[in-house]
């Protein structure tokens, strides 16, 4: 286990570092001079050619990449065109809101899947099964930025239960879990959760009907188990790929939430990123897909090594 | 297939199977396809809807009953049902209805074409590691696990973001973001292939890399693959819409369903219902995709 741990791990690090060079790569493949990405567009020539001389502009783009890995490895992201604070201070906060959203989202769309998946599997060609089946392939075809449009409309505009926008009274600021604040999440997370539960009720469904098949089940039931018996087995099989999707989801939904924060303006990578696009703040840009890809990149690590641990089957090589 | 009361002698029953192959070579795979696709209604339904969509789109110029970009500030965002506009009027006082139409037209192109371009990039591609493996395909297979490790709507926005607003710049980014997906479904099955009897029998027989690759790979792998990539249309026409949502695709005044939908997001306390129209539209859109696809993947008889 532990040198499959630094196999994994080993492995993961040249993924990190072409992610970053990608990364790297955007602000070159935008129109134009990479050096209009830092200095603001009316700086004097000569203020420019300095600036350019210190980022190491001139120099060839390998030694730039390498560069600009040292300062990322460092914590610094550049700073924002747009406010000129570094772009840490802006993402470190966004950050936790996106996760605090994602993580809501993919453990309600995770219950959710396998609640339906699971029965959508034990009754399998039931009215149970296809109407799970119908949920699914609307939670994974419909256009989330618009379900959270009919929600607002149906929740705020028509019904006012819920708030349509922000995060709470005090912004992000002032975090709590008490209901002023909760009721902001409870729309974007529901509207959010619909991805993961599609793909999970999917999963679910196919590897339960796929183990309800199998010839131990069969086995248990004639050893004379009880139904909740045998469900338990069914469950152990069951949980190492769908905890795997999940966790993955979780990965999606932190890159995958932009279009949701923006309908609800929740304070979180999204929104920061829509308004990097929007002023064409590239630094923000850059640092934002950094932070989420690498992110994504561990979560995926973490994954593969939790699915090793809980199923014993996975060969570990 | 055989109900027959009495249990038939093993020579009847091999002569039985030999002639139910020879009535299935002689209709041909298509056939078959078609024939089980024709049994499945939810599938026939959808293509339905999918093909009415595709004529009202193409027929917009005859059919609209308005004109796309003539609005009216006296008549802003009147209701569903107002007489002469069926479906209203947006937050500039143009035909709901008419812009629909029209908006159709670029949804439906900017959701279509990078699938069918990362279809045939990703199916070079992914033929080309599969078949000659060693070196080419490591070197295929470890740039397309680059682009995996970004979940897709961030790559996305990531790409056409740096490139900036405009049709092309999100037809680009969408492509980058199908192509790596394409890719490992088509190295998969053509690892597969490759491996069988029949291509060690043409490589024997003294056909080149080529031929082998024309006739008996491609017959082979275009299947599944085709059913993968119409499984993307409808995830590629959510992200389109959503990229014109986040004002990274189509321009105003140009009507597109995602870019509507974003501008109407100011009407949705006087006309929500007006304002989630065009959102509608993409929800049919995708998810008619979906279910054909999925019909497509158990009528060609595709797994996984």
């Amino acid at each position: 286990m532990f040198f499959y741990l630094i196999r994994r791990i080993a492995y993961g690090i040249p993924i990190a570092l072409a992610v970053g060079f990608v990364c790297f790569m955007l602000v070159q493949i935008a129109p134009g001079d990479p050096i209009n990405a830092i200095v603001p567009p009316d700086a004097p020539g000569d203020v420019v050619e300095q600036v350019r001389r210190d980022y190491g502009l001139d120099k060839p783009l390998p030694v730039q990449f390498g560069l600009w890995l040292l300062k990322v490895v460092q914590g610094d992201l550049g700073r924002s065109l747009a406010s000129g604070r570094p772009v840490w201070s802006d993402l470190s906060s966004a950050i936790g809101n996106t996760l605090m959203l994602a993580t809501c989202a993919s453990l309600l769309g995770f219950i959710l899947g396998c609640l339906l998946g699971g029965l959508a599997g034990t009754f399998r060609g039931s009215w149970i099964d296809r109407a799970a089946v119908t949920l699914a392939v609307g939670g994974v075809s419909v256009p989330h930025y618009w379900l959270g449009m009919v929600m607002v409309v149906i929740f705020s505009v028509q019904l006012n239960w819920l708030p349509a926008m922000g995060a709470g009274p005090g912004g992000s600021a002032d975090w709590a879990w008490d209901w002023e604040h909760i009721k902001h999440l409870v729309l974007p997370t529901v509207t959010l959760c619909v991805i993961p539960m599609g793909i999970v009720t999917r999963t679910v469904r196919g590897i339960v009907a796929e183990i309800m098949n199998q010839e131990f089940v069969t086995a248990l039931r004639g050893k004379g188990l009880t139904r909740s018996g045998v469900f338990l087995h069914v469950v152990k099989n069951a949980a190492p790929t769908a905890l795997a999707v999940m966790g993955l989801q979780l990965g999606y939904l932190m890159g995958g939430s932009i279009l949701v924060e923006t309908v609800f303006s929740w304070p979180g990578t999204g929104l920061l990123l829509n308004n990097a696009i929007f002023q064409r703040d590239l630094p923000v840009l850059q640092g934002t897909i950094l932070v989420l890809a690498m992110f994504f990149v561990i979560l995926n690590l973490l994954v593969d090594l939790m699915q090793t641990a809980l199923d014993p089957r996975i060969k570990r090589g | 297939m055989a109900n027959s009361a009495t249990t038939p002698s093993a020579a009847e029953a091999e002569l039985a199977v030999q002639a139910r192959q020879a009535a299935e070579s002689s209709t041909g795979y298509w056939a078959g396809v078609w024939k089980r696709v024709r049994r499945d209604p939810v599938t026939i339904f959808c293509a339905s809807i999918l093909l009415l969509m595709l004529l009202a789109i193409v027929f917009a110029p005859l059919i609209a009953p308005h004109d796309p970009y003539q609005g009216s500030m006296l008549r802003r965002l009147r209701a569903i049902g107002t007489p002469n506009y069926v479906l209203g009027t947006d937050e500039l006082g143009r035909d709901m209805l008419t812009r629909l139409l029209y908006g159709g037209r670029l949804s439906w192109f900017m959701g279509i074409t990078p699938v069918a371009l990362a279809f045939v990039i990703g199916t070079v591609l992914g033929v080309l590691a599969g078949y000659t493996g060693g070196k080419t395909n490591m070197a295929i297979m470890r740039v397309t696990d680059v682009f995996y490790a970004f979940p897709s709507v961030l790559l996305a926005v990531a790409i056409s973001g740096a490139l900036g607003a405009g049709i092309m710049n999100a037809i680009l980014a969408l492509t980058l973001v199908f192509i790596p997906p394409i890719i490992r479904v088509a190295e998969t099955v053509t690892t597969g292939v490759r491996n069988l009897d029949f291509v060690d029998a043409a490589r024997a027989s003294g056909a080149n890399a080529f031929t082998i690759v024309r006739v008996h790979v491609l017959g082979n792998v275009l299947g599944p693959i085709f059913v993968y990539a119409t499984s993307l249309i409808s995830v590629s026409m959510i992200l389109a819409s959503g990229l014109s949502f986040l004002g990274l695709g189509t321009k105003p005044p140009e009507p597109e369903w995602g870019l509507m939908l974003n501008t109407l997001r100011t009407a949705i306390y006087v006309q929500p219902w007006v304002a989630v129209l065009p959102g509608a539209c993409i929800f049919i859109t995708s998810i008619c995709f979906n279910l054909v696809s999925d019909g497509l993947r158990q009528a060609m008889d595709v797994k996984g």
